[in-house]
């Protein structure tokens, strides 16, 4: 029954395809996006391939612009009050689900109230902890979800009440865990309204067909609010995990745009596909962690050894090909709110590479640690061609100053499991941002959590901490004004990386391939690309 | 031959449960779990999750739990990909990797036995050195070196047919895909029956029935073809399992909506419910291909039976 079922809905799936295809007017975007969407409801998405898709078809009271910056989507004004706390949404005239329901500022309270709820297990849920009582329903110590701080004042009214002043939280709302739910799908059919067949959109694109393992196809939804400025009809997100293959497909016409590519054809694309190579850092942070609970890591000069010797400049554009840029400090250039406040730099940048290694080598020394009697390390990474090129390279950097390293490679479970734990010396790890804001990658470095006996590190996995730091980290949550919190934050950063807390290596780059006939596609710092900005000639 | 039939089946009932129950518990002994990525879930978030997927509860409750699901045919949720159960996705997968499984063993057996005959038939003359040597390329070039060149070739350069993607109802889409899984398959039965060919070739049979002047093609049809089957026709069942199981190269590089891939991803996500769908639907197919060139031995040599 369900055989005959799937083969009529492929049939029928193929006869329509055939159907699209001869309509030759409808300009189609081929995405090539990367893994299997695990969800495409935005509470249960973790991922940038599901961001791509549902960032298309849902709208936040907030959405991004062609650069990624906040601008108003389903809200047409806000209102802050003076204390930074009560945030007031009016949402626009007419919005309405594909299915004409009208999107109300109810949609909005159902949702974050759905997306704390301890029973939608939600991922990301703690992206909109800054929401009053948001934590404590996750947590189930508050249980009436009434009193969480998302209100309908009436039904283009919303009211938004925070913790604390946040000043990234508009930033925030552009993130999926705040978008919407459509109450009267979910109301009928659950956790099955993502299903193609019940599925409603009120953003730029409505989701008409998912093959599992193959693509999911995205239609223009001409209910959208700014659907006459929609100029891309169908948008097609494929599924893709073999980047060689994606590549190929990419230079058979099959792809408009690729997302990622295989790292050993960087400089083949950027000299054989001129103008077509979107790389551009974004905010992300690739580091290594230093297990600061094992001696000898405890001690910072040890660490500091370590870093110095990292021959970054090496790292991006002859290890990995891509370019990447070197990262001496914690929050990625380019990140917002942290205007004023100098790149960090260490106090070693001076140097040239073999003073840096004389001096560390010098410090190794002191210590005890030479060629002779050499400092046993064991480097843990994810298994990943990548990343064992850069194990490869820095244990080799390392062995000029007494250190000698095991590498080991796990899958990425086992690795992340092993952090964790605790159970490492020095570790691979890696961060983007969840939004734009210095307190996404400083909040990495937190001391970590007492409950039930046992300290919760959380992302802290090397365990960095400091009584100066956690203060500063605290006054800044409170503090209004931006250019005082910037400075606050960028004192943190400083110490954190003087004590060298951990080690970054390079800041990521966004590694898009976009072809001439797309036109519309901007390089930004987040590496969103909603395809409401982009047009396509044939 | 019915009863043969029963006793083989029933036999498989206890085997599943062995399978299931290892399966199971050798998963949970892995370290790390699905919720282990690249980011520490806050506790509370993990806590709810652990809980939404019964978790927390002791392993051999699950098990039953588990054990009790599956008796009515429900394989759970996948912990990864949460819009579909395990069995919608193994339903929406599995026709499409019967489909290029099969299609691929009915090409390739077919070519694979002509090809083979061909070769023995012309032995150490050069269409055979010409084909042994293509079966030799077919057999040692690994399949995602061969899917990458195919679509290098056929895909980019020729641009004749897609180099990857899926299409309802497209069979330009699934040429190349078929030809990497025809390709090996092809080339052990050529050789299988290449070997037996030759030496059936050489019986006295065979000489004496050229010897009472019998033409080619008569001798081929009559007396060579059905006894030179034989070694091939034990190959196919395994090689059938092989095609149907072996698809995820495939699958990946071409991007196509099988269930082959998620074999392996799966088992790295730590998607348990995922891992046991398609360990046990596996098991299934292997288990009645097993069966089908069982009875098919059976019914060839009574002897079988009665072991």
């Amino acid at each position: 029954m369900k055989f005959t079922q799937t083969l009529t809905a492929v049939a029928t799936a193929g006869a329509m395809a055939l159907l699209m295809s001869s309509a030759a007017s409808a300009v189609t975007l081929n995405m090539m996006n990367g893994s299997e969407p695990g969800s495409i409801d935005p509470h249960q998405a973790s991922g940038d391939w599901e961001n791509r898709i549902i960032g298309d078809y849902i709208e936040g009271l907030m959405t991004e612009d062609a650069n990624a910056e906040a601008i108003p989507g389903q809200a047409e004004s806000y209102t802050v009050s003076d204390d930074g706390l009560v945030y007031t949404f009016t949402l626009r005239d007419g919005i309405q689900w594909s299915d004409g329901t009208p999107v109300t500022a109810g949609d909005f309270v159902f949702a974050f109230q759905r997306l704390f709820n301890p029973a939608t297990a939600s991922d990301y849920a703690y992206l909109q902890f800054p929401i009053l009582n948001g934590s404590e329903i996750a947590e189930g110590t508050v249980t009436d979800f009434n009193e969480l701080g998302v209100k309908a004042i009436d039904d283009k009214t919303l009211e938004i009440t925070l913790e604390g002043p946040t000043p990234f939280f508009l930033q925030a709302l552009t993130h999926y865990t705040a978008y919407p739910v459509p109450k009267h799908v979910i109301d009928e059919v659950g956790d099955d309204w993502t299903k193609v067949e019940n599925i409603v959109s009120n953003g730029p694109y409505t989701p008409t067909e998912w093959v599992p393992g193959s693509y999911i196809k995205s239609v223009k939804s001409e209910t959208y609010w700014d659907a006459a400025n929609v100029q891309i009809d169908e948008v097609n997100y494929f599924v893709q995990d073999d980047l060689a293959a994606a590549l190929s497909r990419y230079r058979a016409g099959e792809y408009d745009i690729l997302t990622d590519i295989p790292s050993d054809q960087a400089e083949w694309i950027k000299t054989n596909l001129p103008g077509q190579d979107y790389f551009a850092p974004f905010l992300g942070v690739y580091y290594y962690v230093i297990n600061q609970e094992k001696p000898p890591f405890d001690n910072a000069d040890v660490r500091k050894a370590l870093s110095m010797t990292i021959n970054r400049d090496v790292i991006g554009p002859d290890v990995l090909g891509t370019g990447e840029v070197p990262a001496y400090g914690w929050v990625p250039p380019g990140t917002a709110n942290y205007e004023g406040v100098e790149p960090y730099q260490p106090e070693w940048i001076g140097l040239s590479y073999e003073e840096r290694v004389a001096e560390a080598k010098t410090i190794m020394e002191g210590l005890g640690y030479t060629a002779e009697t050499p400092l046993a390390v064991q480097l843990k990474y994810n298994t990943n061609d990548n990343h064992q090129r850069i194990a490869v390279a820095i244990s080799s950097m390392w062995e000029q100053i007494g250190v000698k390293t095991e590498l080991f490679n796990s899958e990425t479970a086992v690795h992340y499991d092993s952090l964790r734990a605790g159970d490492f010396e020095i570790g691979r790890a890696g961060w983007l941002l969840d939004y734009s804001d210095p307190s996404n990658t400083l909040d990495l470095l937190r001391q970590g959590i007492e409950q039930e006996g046992t300290t919760n590190w959380g992302n802290n996995y090397g365990r960095y901490s400091n009584d100066e730091f956690e203060a500063l980290m605290d006054q800044a949550t409170t503090e209004q004004d931006l250019a005082a919190r910037a400075k606050m934050l960028g004192d943190a950063e400083k110490i954190a990386m003087d004590e060298t807390g951990a080690m970054p290596i390079y800041w990521y780059i966004a590694q898009n391939v976009v072809s001439p006939k797309v036109t519309g596609f901007v390089s930004n710092a987040s590496d969103i690309h909603r395809t409401r900005w982009l047009s396509k000639s044939e | 031959m019915f009863g043969y039939v029963t006793r083989r089946v029933l036999s498989a009932i206890p085997i599943a449960l062995i399978a299931v129950t290892a399966c199971f518990f050798i998963l949970r002994l892995a370290p790390g779990g699905p919720f282990d990525g690249e980011r520490a879930l806050p506790p509370v978030t993990l806590a709810n999750l652990r809980a939404h997927y019964n978790l927390d509860l002791p392993l051999i409750q699950q098990y039953f739990i588990y054990v009790g699901r599956l008796l009515q045919g429900d394989f759970g949720p996948s912990m990864v990909y949460n819009d579909f159960t395990v069995a919608e996705m193994l339903w929406i997968g599995l026709p499409f990797t019967l489909m290029l499984g099969f299609s691929a063993f009915i090409i390739g057996t077919i070519v694979g036995l002509v090809a083979g005959a061909f070769s023995a038939v012309n032995q150490n003359k050069w269409p055979d050195y010409v084909l042994v040597m293509l079966v030799m390329v077919g057999l040692v070039i690994p399949n995602f070196l061969m899917a990458a060149v195919l679509q290098l070739v056929f895909g980019v350069y020729l641009d004749w047919f897609p180099a990857g993607g899926w299409q309802a109802g497209s069979i330009p889409h699934l040429v190349l895909p078929i030809t990497v899984l025809v390709l090996p398959h092809a080339g052990r039965t050529a050789r299988l029956m290449r070997g037996s060919m030759i030496e059936v070739l050489g019986t006295n049979y065979v000489r004496t029935a050229r010897s009472k002047g019998l033409g080619q093609r008569l001798i081929l049809a009559r007396h060579a073809i059905k006894p030179a089957l034989l070694p091939v026709v034990s190959y196919l069942g395994p090689g059938l399992s092989y095609l149907l199981t072996g698809s995820l190269v495939v699958e990946q590089v071409f991007a196509l909506p099988g269930i082959g891939k998620y074999f392996i991803s799966a088992a790295l996500n730590r998607d348990y419910g995922l891992v046991l769908g398609t360990t046990i639907l596996y098991m299934f197919i292997i288990l009645a291909v097993n069966l089908i060139v069982d009875v098919i031995y059976a019914w060839l040599d009574p002897k079988v039976r009665y072991h």
